[in-house]
């Protein structure tokens, strides 16, 4: 069973200045499923997700303790490099946020970076990655052409497209639908049903049906804690916790 | 490897970025060291409160120096003061976006005009008219106020204009609703939330205006004594800096030297007051 | 007696029109002025012509060459200080005593007279570090001065830059310095040559720095130790002795055209480059 998990997660503890942002999180990330996090804003989830790629280090408020195994390695130990752990755990924002660059060359930033150059790999990685996320047939006439001018559900698939040409082996989303309609959502969520074979999926959103149509977990955050964890048909139909079952039910939150 | 090179490229940003207050020091350093020395010899009080100055007989008493400049510099806020402030705030707060799109380079344009061409035209066109219409030889302590005037009135512009603007809106609309007019608004509600900004722009419009060289030496007929009216000439300590800089030797050069010191500090001085106002300005 | 409110604003609003039209008329009659005496005169003789007997004639081409040369070595010299500061100050540290100490010190520069600058390039430059009335000396004291200048603006312009931008950046696995390289600077570029600009400005016009430490040779230099004369020193010189009003204002209306194709050139990079950028 261990062998299956990508992610172990022990004992994590968060602080945002002497404020709990988190507290003695437990949890393993199953390979190649998608894991949907849901739960009222503010309880902690985005916090969560960006603590795993070690986003977190750039804001020098938070304070993160306990451990986080990716494939079995400390991603907070001092060895462990963290501009090499983002490159293996890519997210996708809430907003979508091309960079003011090409569509091309919003792909193909961060393969450069590890140093691949050669045109014709650029080139496959861009339709690849376009083509997962399933947006290749809209915009393959005009790669070169700003980033800014695609519509909000188009800059959200390149985004996404973007972490794919990573090559990573985890994604993860933090409510990447939150600003986007029906039919782009829907776009969203098909591309990472097909995605999962490949990928280890997180997905924080804070729309439960989201969860419960293509999550294959879901975790339940309130208050800086979480409240439990199980297959999503569990969750959804009969949860341990009373306080689950309220939020699903859209009793509070 | 990668690592590495990080690490030494944040070396040398966090070295050079120590290179300004470097330069600081060194600057101040090396005047203070050619200056200070001189002041000692002759005594303080000989040199800042004597209105002698004639350096082939050994005398070097600045004090008319100090009046020149305090002159100048009084002159140069007078007229400066009032058009920059209601030229910031008419601007600021009459103006259409556009207008202002067009006025706002046309200002930085100005500031941009060498003082050298300022200092032509006060010598071409001001002093005449002063001369004839007022008497006097022209080259005076008002040629020079007006000149200086005209000089800071970009640095009290802009900076007034940037803080007017960085009042926020919902002062102005709150006073609106109260049924107060605009101009109402403006000195009520708009004016006292840009205080701090405005007065260190005034500030820096000083600095300014007494650290002005150029202009000044062709304008304010630079004669070493303590002047009598506006209409006088009078030298400010720039003046007699760079005037005599050119064949000064010795202790002459140093007494040179120790009128910069005394710049320097009337600058610090006035640096520290800029800044305790714009701090002001950033806590509200 | 108290006014009513509304003639109260009438006189306020008038006394604020028409001292902005004053103000205005100064500027716009300095230009005109300048430009309206000077540009008589100017041809391409008087640029690229050496000038004779002083100054009283011929033209102004090695001045010009001080001009073009002192201002480009200060910027050579200072920009990597002023943008790597800049970059310092806001990408690889936070608020602290240390940036508090940097920025104090990057504001006490600004606010020395240029006076100061000369006396003390003069005595540094010219005389302990024995460099001579030379283009070298003049540059040096010049970077000195506009570094100030470069610090505030690019910071500005680097500030201005999107957070989440360089969020994403770090996300896609670039390291700090990748990160700055290819997002920060590429969106702060045109706050930063704008501030370059307004140097190189600053640096055209100024005259009491450069006189006394890059001397005031009318000869053409012939390396970067020759002492140079910059057009504003030439026209302080023809203007303050009176050797020939008819190139002083000559030699002012070109100072001045350069000075207004410096700022409308920086205003076009600008434009285009937010133009561009939402093509």
């Amino acid at each position: 069973m261990d062998g299956m998990n990508k992610i172990c997660i022990s004992n994590l503890n968060v602080f945002w200045n002497r404020v709990q942002a988190l507290s003695s999180i437990n949890l393993k990330v199953p390979a190649n499923k998608i894991l949907g996090i849901i739960g009222p804003s503010g309880s902690g989830k985005t916090v969560f997700l960006r603590s795993l790629n070690r986003l977190n280090d750039l804001i020098p408020e938070i304070r993160i303790e306990g451990r986080i195994l990716l494939d079995n390695q400390d991603i907070y130990h001092p060895e462990f490099d963290p501009v090499e752990l983002r490159k293996r755990v890519g997210i996708v924002f809430a907003l979508p946020i091309p960079l003011p660059m090409s569509i091309y060359d919003n792909i193909v930033f961060g393969p450069m970076l590890s140093g691949v150059s050669k045109k014709s790999v650029l080139d496959m990685l861009v339709e690849r990655s376009l083509k997962s996320s399933f947006l290749w047939d809209e915009v393959k006439d005009r790669l070169k052409t700003s980033a800014m001018r695609l519509s909000g559900g188009q800059q959200q698939r390149l985004c996404l497209a973007r972490v794919l040409a990573m090559e990573p082996e985890v994604i993860l989303l933090d409510e990447p639908c939150s600003g986007l309609d029906p039919i782009s959502t829907a776009e969203i969520e098909h591309a990472l049903t097909v995605l999962k074979k490949d990928y280890t999926i997180i997905l924080v959103t804070n729309n439960t049906k989201q969860a419960a149509r293509i999550a294959d977990n879901t975790a339940f955050f309130l208050m800086s804690e979480m409240v439990e964890i199980g297959p999503t048909d569990t969750i959804f139909t009969v949860p341990c916790d009373s306080r689950t079952n309220d939020y699903i039910t859209g009793r509070f939150g | 490897m990668k690592i590495f090179s990080e690490m030494a490229i944040r070396r040398v940003l966090t070295g050079i970025a120590f290179s300004a207050i470097a330069m600081l020091i060194l600057i101040i350093l090396f005047i203070l060291k050619e200056g200070l020395p001189f002041i000692f010899q002759i005594g303080p009080g000989n040199f800042l409160l004597s209105s002698d100055w004639s350096p082939l007989n050994g005398k070097f008493g600045i004090f008319a120096m100090i009046v020149g400049s305090l002159w100048v510099t009084a002159g140069a806020l007078f007229i400066g003061l009032p058009l920059g402030l209601a030229g910031a705030i008419f601007l600021a707060e009459f103006l259409p976006r556009w207008a202002m799109r067009i006025i706002k380079p046309t200002i930085e344009l100005l500031a941009g005009i060498p003082s050298v061409v300022y200092g032509f035209i006060g010598v071409m066109v001001l002093a005449p008219i002063i001369r004839d219409s007022l008497g006097g030889p022209g080259l005076s302590i008002m040629a020079a106020s007006i000149i200086l005037g005209v000089m800071i009135l970009p640095t009290i512009l802009s900076i007034s204009i940037d803080s007017i603007k960085a009042v926020p809106n919902s002062y102005r609309e709150g006073s609106f609703a109260l049924g107060a007019t605009h101009w109402q608004t403006i000195h009520m509600a708009v004016l006292p939330a840009a205080k701090s900004g405005i007065i260190a722009g005034i500030i820096l419009g000083l600095g300014r205006a007494i650290g002005e060289t150029m202009a000044v030496i062709m304008v304010v007929g630079n004669a070493a004594k303590i002047p009598a009216s506006v209409l006088d000439s009078a030298r400010p300590l720039t003046a007699n800096i760079a005037l005599e800089m050119g064949y000064a030797t010795g202790m002459h050069r140093q007494a040179l030297f120790a009128t910069g010191v005394v710049l320097l500090i009337i600058i610090m001085m006035l640096n520290f007051a800029a800044n305790t106002a714009i701090k002001n300005m950033v806590k509200k | 007696m108290k006014l009513h409110p509304r003639y109260t604003q009438i006189g306020a609003i008038s006394l604020l029109v028409i001292a902005t039209l004053i103000t205005l008329a100064i500027l716009v009659f300095i230009i005109a002025f300048v430009l309206g005496r000077g540009l008589l005169y100017v041809n391409a003789d008087f640029l690229f012509s050496n000038p004779e007997d002083m100054g009283r004639a011929g033209g102004i081409f090695p001045t010009l060459i001080g001009t073009i040369i002192l201002p480009l070595l200060a910027l050579l010299i200072a920009t990597p200080l002023g943008v790597g500061t800049s970059i310092y100050l806001t990408e690889y540290t936070r608020e602290s005593r240390v940036t508090r100490i940097i920025r104090f010190g990057a504001d006490c520069l600004a606010g020395i007279p240029s006076i100061i600058f000369g006396l003390f390039g003069y005595i540094f430059f010219v005389t302990t570090l024995k460099m001579g009335w030379s283009i070298i000396s003049g540059g040096l004291t010049l970077a000195f001065m506009i570094l100030p200048t470069l610090i505030r603006t690019s910071e500005e312009a680097i500030k201005a830059v999107p957070n989440s931008y360089r969020e994403v950046s770090f996300s896609l696995g670039a390291t700090r310095w990748q990160t700055v390289r290819k997002v920060v600077l590429p969106n702060a570029l045109p706050g930063i040559v704008t501030g370059i600009m307004l140097s190189v400005g600053r640096s055209i016009g100024e005259t009491a720095a450069v006189i006394f430490t890059a001397g005031s040779s009318l000869k053409l230099p012939g390396s970067i130790f020759d002492s140079v004369r910059t057009m504003s020193v030439h026209f302080y010189v023809l203007a303050r002795e009176g050797i020939s009003n008819e190139n002083a204002y000559a030699t002012a209306a070109v100072l001045v055209i350069s000075i207004l194709s410096i700022n409308l050139v920086s205003y076009w990079i600008m434009n285009r480059f937010i133009a561009s950028k939402l093509k």
